[in-house]
């Protein structure tokens, strides 16, 4: 009995059984790439992996990785949440252009954004100038990673948060403005309170994707390298051998500190 | 008291046009409109979201046209509640009292009290999201009121709610306003609620305010057409005045004359004749003062309690179920729709 009502069930849901068949193969790609890579390296070359763990160079880069991201991020916040409010907020003249300048680092090829920051930044150029006579130079240095980046994973915060702004209802604001409220005391006492955790999924997104960032960065910072930079260094000099244990630590790494930060929003949601 | 001098701004696509009225203290003011006639956008110009770009608006004789939402001492309630969903009850309504950097035990005591009398205490630490739109509708009212505003403003409180808790909730409305005496403008589509509450009524139409009356002025002597319509007039006729003998003037119609007390002496009118002023009979009524005009039903709809009766002399009556027994009234059977003299409003056309 149960098994004919499941049947005719599944039926009736053909389209969506389909679709989730076609669909699942997607996940498994993705699945099945990463998990080859990781299982080849931790069953098949566990000392190589080791090696990789004890090798400071490996470490440091995957460290300065982290950081120049979580800088990265710290300015886009800083820079984005205002920008993000506006955009939710009014409607102007142009604002369609100014959505779309925030999208362009998504569709532009990277290495072309790390070609156009080099170009705008390196030392002989006038802004380049500018921020070496305040001690600041982005050629090889870790400011060029954190510009790099910031340039990249900016559109993930600012779209996240223009979105978080965007789901409080105005009238909230307007009715603690009634309450006594200023126009910074409503913001920080209810708007912010409300968007917190669009603002800080859309942080967590940026963040991650600064990791990830190759193309741009290498174009104005080969050194101090970064760990997709180490990557690619230690696969043209030595192969996949000398490669995968790095990008292998650099995936599990980047898996738990994710994980962390999502059960912590779980959590914080729970609380609420 | 507040007024409105010649107030115009404009929102992209709409806009309000010289919109001019003043408030009583202690008076309870309602906004009449249909939706989008910018009724919600007038509260927000008064609340001071909106700096009109033309006119003044003046508070307790100042002029408050650029003084901030924060510092013009009003309560504000929105259709859709706006509580703040991260705060319980309890800090939602002290929330204003919080900003007035009240001390706590005065905060205490002051949302105790204000909880009690709109009967909320028992949900003193829910969040809103777990209440019901009635219980969400106390709560924003109480939040409103515990701040002491010297006006509140009420962005249709009740049209999100269910029959029952609004009709509960407007006599709370009624209650409150008896005991505080707080100069209140309210916004409403709702005729009803409009008859029920207000000292004063103001119609909008399309950013414009048509008419500002008593309740019963507005909707027996509505200034035009649209109004007439927007009220529930039903019976709007085009007519032509033939002559008028001692303020009796008669009516030329097309299809009949009516006999109405109008001091116009001649022209073209609008007669309007609300639908429940409407008598039918199966004879003639004999009387003078009495217009008795033969008609075939054409359709009877229920509404409610009442029934609302259509003729093809093109007039429509409100009667009882008792009144349809009674007269045995069905589609297609003819009667006399007799009414008062009196109880015609004209206007010029």
């Amino acid at each position: 009995m149960s098994i004919t009502k499941t049947l005719s069930g599944a039926k009736r849901q053909r389209l969506s059984l389909i679709f989730l068949v076609v669909g699942s193969l997607l996940i498994l790609f993705t699945l099945f790439v990463l998990f080859n890579m990781v299982f080849r390296q931790l069953v098949l070359d566990l000392n190589g992996f080791l090696e990789a763990v004890n090798d400071p160079l490996v470490i440091s880069s995957i460290l300065l990785t982290l950081y120049a991201s979580f800088l990265a991020t710290l300015i886009a916040v800083v820079l984005g949440t205002p920008l993000a409010y506006v955009l939710a907020r009014h409607d102007f003249f142009g604002k369609n252009v100014v959505e779309s300048v925030i999208d362009v680092p998504v569709i532009i090829p990277h290495s072309v954004a790390g070609i156009a920051l080099y170009a705008l930044l390196q030392s002989r150029s006038a802004v380049g100038t500018a921020f070496y006579n305040l001690g600041i130079v982005f050629e090889d240095s870790l400011w060029g990673i954190v510009v790099a980046m910031l340039f990249v994973s900016a559109p993930f915060y600012v779209n996240a948060a223009r979105e978080g702004f965007q789901s409080i209802n105005p009238r909230i604001e307007r009715v603690a403005r009634t309450l006594g409220a200023s126009q910074w005391q409503a913001f920080y006492k209810v708007t912010l309170h409300l968007a917190i955790r669009h603002l800080f999924s859309g942080a967590v997104m940026a963040w991650a994707r600064g990791i990830s960032e190759f193309g741009a960065v290498i174009m104005i910072a080969f050194y101090p390298m970064i760990a997709p930079v180490l990557i690619y260094y230690r696969f043209t000099t030595q192969g996949l051998k000398g490669s995968q244990p790095i990008a292998v630590l650099l995936i599990l790494v980047c898996f738990v500190v994710f994980m962390v930060l999502r059960l912590s929003t779980k959590y914080w949601e729970k609380r609420k | 008291m507040i007024t409105l001098d010649n107030v115009s701004h404009e929102w992209g696509e709409f806009s309000l046009k010289n919109v001019s009225f003043s408030v009583d203290k202690g008076e309870y003011f309602v906004i009449l409109g249909p939706t989008g006639a910018g009724k919600t956008l007038i509260l927000e110009t008064i609340a001071g979201f909106h700096i009109p770009s033309e006119g003044r608006i003046f508070l307790d004789g100042r002029d408050a046209t650029d003084l901030p939402p924060e510092k013009r001492k009003i309560g504000l309630v929105y259709q859709d509640y706006s509580l703040f969903p991260h705060m319980t009850v309890e800090e939602n309504i002290a929330f204003g009292l919080k900003m007035r950097k009240i001390p706590k035990k005065e905060v205490e005591t002051k949302v105790q009290s204000i909880m009690d009398s709109v009967g909320i205490t028992h949900l003193k630490t829910r969040f809103p999201s777990t209440l019901s739109g009635g219980e969400q509708q106390r709560v924003a009212l109480a939040r409103a009121l515990v701040i002491d505003p010297d006006i509140l403003l009420l962005d249709e409180p009740l049209s999100a709610l269910d029959p029952r808790t609004r009709e509960s909730l407007r006599e709370e409305l009624k209650r409150i306003h008896k005991v505080r005496g707080m100069t209140t403008i309210h916004v409403t589509h709702d005729q009803i609620e409009a008859l029920a509450l207000a000292d004063q009524i103001a119609v909008i139409l399309k950013g414009e305010v048509i008419q500002v009356d008593t309740s019963s002025k507005v909707f027996n002597e509505p200034v035009n057409e649209r109004i007439a319509i927007f009220v529930g007039m039903e019976n709007v006729i085009k007519g032509k005045i033939v002559s008028n003998e001692d303020g009796v003037a008669l009516v030329e119609t097309g299809k009949y004359q009516i006999h109405a007390l109008s001091k116009l002496i001649e022209g073209e009118v609008n007669v309007f004749i609300r639908p429940e002023n409407i008598i039918l009979s199966e004879a003639r009524l004999k009387s003078s003062a009495r217009n008795s005009i033969r008609g075939k039903i054409t359709d009877i709809t229920q509404l409610g309690a009442i029934f609302r009766i259509r003729m093809d002399s093109g007039l429509t009556a409100l009667v009882t179920k008792q009144a349809i027994e009674d007269l045995g009234l069905a589609i297609g059977k003819a009667v006399y729709a007799s009414f008062k003299a009196t109880a015609i409003h004209m206007t010029r056309r």
